[in-house]
């Protein structure tokens, strides 16, 4: 294979880790469409695309394992790049800057910037409550174990979890596809130089120390 | 339970009203258990099984006489036997014939998440459609008595139907047909409080003080009501809810958070598009390759 690339690039992913994202993305979003199915009476038909009503039923907890289990790996692998910097607080209290695309006025940020380290922490709370919740409301295996009053409660946190997951993953896309270049870095896993000079600064000289050596 | 020839009212969730031009004018329907009249000889369970073909299996003895020892997705009805001891040190056997209560606004129907697996009839029914049901269970975590069941054979949810199939053809439920001391009526909700005023006033004469009808409010009212002799003591029979309610959980669960979650998403994904229609994307360009590969032979 050859070693010289027509632009510089840097790494940014790993074949293994964009697998397992990829598993967690696709795992997510049948999650959320047969969650939406069984939530509001509107969205009722998305069972048609798991084969009905009990499939879906069926089906939507263990994709949740299958989530779940998978995130536990990309988070093992991610946890350490997404610790909250002093410097992540000042890119924060600058949201402005950054939805207006002065990046320039940022701080400087490492492999994540605060927004995705939030993110981060969102999804682990949100898996954290759905798997829980999510147990207690497994009518076939588990929820006989439960009395009807703690069944209530996960029901509630099971919605209420998923919807903020969903809408934290909504920001998520929307932020791949805002950020040009950053698609890639999960489908071919690869950024150009350019693209990890302006948005990852710290890791950018990171990375290219190390792949100097 | 399917059964055209009632009208329905109501549709687990569905958005848009059902028909409606329809009524119950003669009055909806309702069934007494006089608590006070019963003998515990469990033919309503016999008549129950025969007249829907359900056979449980045969349980074991837990000590009470409770047979089987909970209700299931065979057993549609239920005599639970309490012993009292009353204040003066008399021991009292309260039988209570337990079962789907009917609710005017049933905690089931509302929980429901399939389309049709759930229905109230005009006249105040409360059924399961089964060919519509998914096995979630949701209806159980709606219930404010612990009624329905679900099967561990098919995993669909199953409860007294109050005999909706009989009642449409203009017969009594199978239990009140056979109940040999006349504890079970059956008739329109009005005549059947009436008698049940009759009744408690009788019960009154007797020294019960507290006799009383149980058709609480909480639900809207019920469609199988007791005459209880300690009306002010639910809880004596077998932990009859005091003052049962659809759960303020299930009520956020299956409330506010709908419209809300959903408007929740809808504004993220809006923002989203929004900004990108307003404010751009933020993309590299050639000045940041070009600054990117400067501050790289500045590097040692």
């Amino acid at each position: 294979m050859s070693t010289e690339r027509k632009r510089d690039e840097i790494v940014r992913y790993e074949p293994a880790t964009r697998i397992n994202h990829w598993i967690v993305a696709i795992s997510f979003v049948l999650l959320a469409l047969s969650g939406l199915a069984l939530f509001h009476p509107a969205l009722f038909w998305l069972t048609n695309l798991f084969g009905g009503g009990p499939w879906t039923r069926i089906l939507h907890p263990f994709i949740g394992l299958v989530m779940v289990i998978a995130f536990v790996f990309l988070g093992a692998k991610l946890w350490h790049e997404n610790v909250m910097q002093p410097r992540d607080w000042q890119w924060l209290r600058q949201i402005k800057d950054v939805v207006n695309n002065r990046e320039d006025a940022l701080p400087e940020v490492g492999k994540y910037n605060a927004g995705q380290k939030l993110l981060f922490y969102a999804i682990v709370l949100c898996l954290i409550g759905l798997l829980l919740s999510g147990i207690v409301i497994w009518r076939a295996y588990f929820a006989v174990y439960f009395s009807v009053e703690v069944i209530r409660f996960a029901s509630l946190l099971h919605a209420f979890c998923a919807f903020v997951l969903i809408c934290a993953i909504i920001v998520h896309i929307y932020a791949a596809i805002w950020v040009k270049g950053s698609v890639k870095a999960m489908t071919r896993g690869t950024v150009s130089y350019g693209w990890a000079w302006k948005h990852h600064r710290l890791w950018f000289r990171e990375a290219t120390r190390a792949q100097r050596k | 339970m399917a059964l055209q020839s009632l009208d329905i009212i109501r549709r687990s969730a569905t958005t848009l009203p059902e028909p409606q031009a329809r009524g119950a004018h003669a009055g909806q329907v309702a069934k007494l258990i006089d608590v006070s009249k019963c003998i515990g000889c469990k033919a309503c369970q016999v008549a129950c099984m025969e007249w829907n073909d359900l056979r449980d299996e045969i349980g074991t003895c837990t000590g009470h006489y409770d047979n089987p020892h909970d209700l299931s997705d065979q057993s549609w009805t239920l005599m639970r036997f309490a012993e009292y001891e009353n204040p003066k040190g008399d021991l009292e056997w309260l039988i209570r014939k337990d079962g789907c209560m009917h609710c005017a606004d049933p905690g089931c129907l509302k929980a429901c998440p399939s389309p049709g697996a759930i229905v109230q009839y005009a006249n105040g029914i409360v059924d399961f459609h089964e060919e519509n049901c998914i096995g979630c269970g949701y209806c159980v975590t709606g219930c404010p008595f612990n009624v329905p069941r679900i099967s561990k054979k098919d995993h669909k949810a199953y409860k007294c139907t109050l005999c909706s199939d009989r009642v449409s053809v203009g017969l009594e439920p199978a239990c009140v047909k056979t109940c040999p001391t006349g504890a079970i009526t059956f008739g329109s909700k009005e005549d059947m409080q009436q008698h049940a005023a009759e009744r408690i006033e009788d019960l009154k004469s007797r020294g019960f003080d507290q006799a009383g009808l149980y058709d609480p409010a909480g639900v809207g009212g019920t469609h199988v009501m007791y005459v209880l002799q300690h009306a002010d003591q639910p809880q004596l029979y077998s932990g009859l809810p005091e003052n049962p309610k659809i759960s303020a959980m299930v009520g956020l669960w299956k409330g506010i958070s709908k419209p809300l979650g959903l408007l929740a998403i809808i504004a993220t994904a809006a923002a989203g598009f929004f900004h990108y229609i307003g404010i751009g994307p933020n993309e590299t360009d050639e000045q940041d390759e070009e600054a990117a590969r400067r501050e790289l032979e500045k590097t040692p």
